[in-house]
């Protein structure tokens, strides 16, 4: 087994990006990575993305991605895990370096979602749930979400104010992110005034709709201000929120945390930042306590005390997050990469918080996927 | 839209059959090929009767596509009598008068209808349990 490192990172900016394609952002993004990390080829490619068929009626994305960012035959796959495909990606080329098999390989995240309306793109969502049994019935990812805030407010004697902080939180470090699709800070009426979208998730619980695409560059040497990935794992729990043991308790990423902190060495005290999968204000609640940095039902309280903040205990959300930053579905996961390396390398500017170890968690649906990554500055 | 796919689901959706293990005697909805308690693959039919709480809801306001025409609809976790989670959308019921506890029943209903001239599936919801209905 080798060491792998992060050698080049490249991102678009988050948003509506009408005139581009999810191939003309990828390609931007590669290039980016690729000028950064001084190379002109690779030897794999693996491109993170959830819903190209779905919503752009393109399948066999890899392929075309390598194609058209030049990459003339290399090994191109797509891997996909619904919104954990880009954690996805990165795992698969993380295998392939650290196995010996290939030496320097380009993990892209990309997701072009914003050309159909938004019921369509609310059913191309639910994809990530279990048709049979859970998206018949009408149910959105957002409603899914929301069955799972009602009940922990229910089980924890909460309200939906108590749930603020997370989106403060991400909006305040996206205003200095410049790739970030929010910029603008968000109040605590702006949050309790905000409109219902699947009770009681609001839009400002939610992660936005957007499109873009990040790219790190994998290798196996040291160089180049590299980032080392020290652990890498992926587990799965029932596909169907009802099927989960206790749905309250993200048991796919408890198990992909423990395999990590195994791998590194470490526990949760080890981690100086976490970009947790903040699709919405529940989850990033939920991951917290999954990873061990609060217990049950307490992961709201870390929010409110302000421990997830830049100066707090466990800075989460560092460059916005899903939610400030935006999501891209497939593409997320790449980006929480991306960021963790600005930080490591101490590019993160006016977000720069001190920290040596960072950890990133991309999650597939309500939870049946999940792709933890640590990385560490190199000793 | 597929015809296929919804017939071969009638049981479940009209019945509510799932399988009961006949190694560990665990009952889960729906059907299985392994046990998910003891993975045991000796499991056969088991018909759950339908009763059941709410576990937990939410009214949906941005619906799939599909589903615009029923916004604001409820949809709800329900914890049968006999154990298992499932989901479903709650029917005849106010909105203010839902809540988690609340005993419900399960009902036929539409649940989708493919375009104006195309195929109508209907499967379970839940209502709140009538009184002195048994």
């Amino acid at each position: 087994m080798r060491k792998v490192y992060v050698v080049g990172i490249g991102q678009t900016k988050v948003k509506e990006h009408w005139e581009r394609s999810a191939r003309d952002l990828a390609v931007s993004s590669i290039l980016e990575a690729m000028e950064q990390a001084g190379i002109d080829k690779a030897d794999a490619i693996y491109v993170g993305n959830a819903l190209s068929g779905e919503l752009t009626g393109q399948e066999h994305l890899a392929a075309l991605i390598a194609d058209f960012a030049g990459l003339g035959g290399i090994e191109a796959l797509k891997v996909e895990a619904a919104s954990g495909s880009g954690g996805a990606a990165v795992r698969i080329g993380y295998l392939a370096v650290a196995s010996g098999l290939q030496d320097v390989v380009i993990v892209t995240g990309v997701e072009k979602m914003t050309d159909l309306s938004a019921p369509a793109t609310a059913e191309a969502l639910v994809t990530a749930t279990d048709d049979h049994y859970e998206a018949i019935h009408g149910l959105s990812l957002v409603a899914l979400n929301g069955l799972l805030m009602q009940r922990y407010m229910y089980e924890y004697d909460l309200d939906r104010k108590d749930f603020a902080q997370f989106s403060i939180n991400a909006h305040n470090n996206a205003v200095n992110n410049k790739y970030a699709m929010f910029r603008r800070p968000m109040t605590v009426e702006d949050f309790e005034n905000a409109r219902m979208v699947a009770d009681p998730i609001s839009l400002l619980d939610s992660a936005p709709v957007a499109d873009g695409a990040a790219t790190i560059i994998l290798g196996s040497q040291n160089v180049n201000s590299a980032v080392e990935i020290i652990a890498s794992a992926v587990a799965t729990d029932t596909i169907a929120l009802h099927d989960r043991r206790n749905p309250l308790f993200l048991q796919g990423a408890c198990e992909s945390a423990q395999r990590a902190y195994a791998q590194a060495g470490i526990g949760p005290d080890g981690i100086d930042i976490f970009e947790p999968h903040d699709a919405f204000t529940i989850m990033a609640a939920l991951s917290l306590e999954a990873c061990g940095f609060a217990s049950e039902g307490e992961g709201v309280r870390l929010a409110m005390d302000g421990e997830i903040a830049l100066q707090g205990r466990i800075p989460i959300c560092t460059m916005g997050g899903l939610k400030g930053r935006g999501h891209p579905v497939g593409a997320s996961g790449v980006y929480q990469i991306v960021e963790l390396v600005q930080q490591l390398r101490g590019e993160a500017g006016a977000n720069q918080v001190d920290c040596r170890l960072g950890m990133a968690q991309s999650i597939g649906g309500s939870g049946a996927t999940t792709v933890t990554h640590v990385l560490k500055v190199p000793d | 839209m597929s015809l296929a796919k919804h017939w071969r689901l009638q049981r479940q959706r009209y019945r509510l059959i799932g399988v009961e293990c006949e190694d560990c005697g665990g009952r889960f909805f729906p059907h299985r090929q392994i046990c998910p308690q003891c993975k045991s693959t000796r499991v056969g039919p088991y018909q759950f009767e339908g009763e059941g709480k709410v576990y937990s809801h939410t009214v949906i306001y941005d619906a799939p596509a599909g589903y615009e025409q029923f916004v604001p609809y409820v949809a709800a976790l329900v914890q049968l009598d006999e154990g298992p989670l499932v989901t479903a959308q709650l029917t005849d019921v106010d909105i203010s008068d839902v809540c988690i506890g609340m005993p419900v029943e399960m009902v036929t209903r539409r649940l989708r209808q493919y375009g104006e001239d195309g195929l109508i599936v209907y499967g379970y919801k839940f209502r709140p349990k009538l009184k002195g209905d048994h």
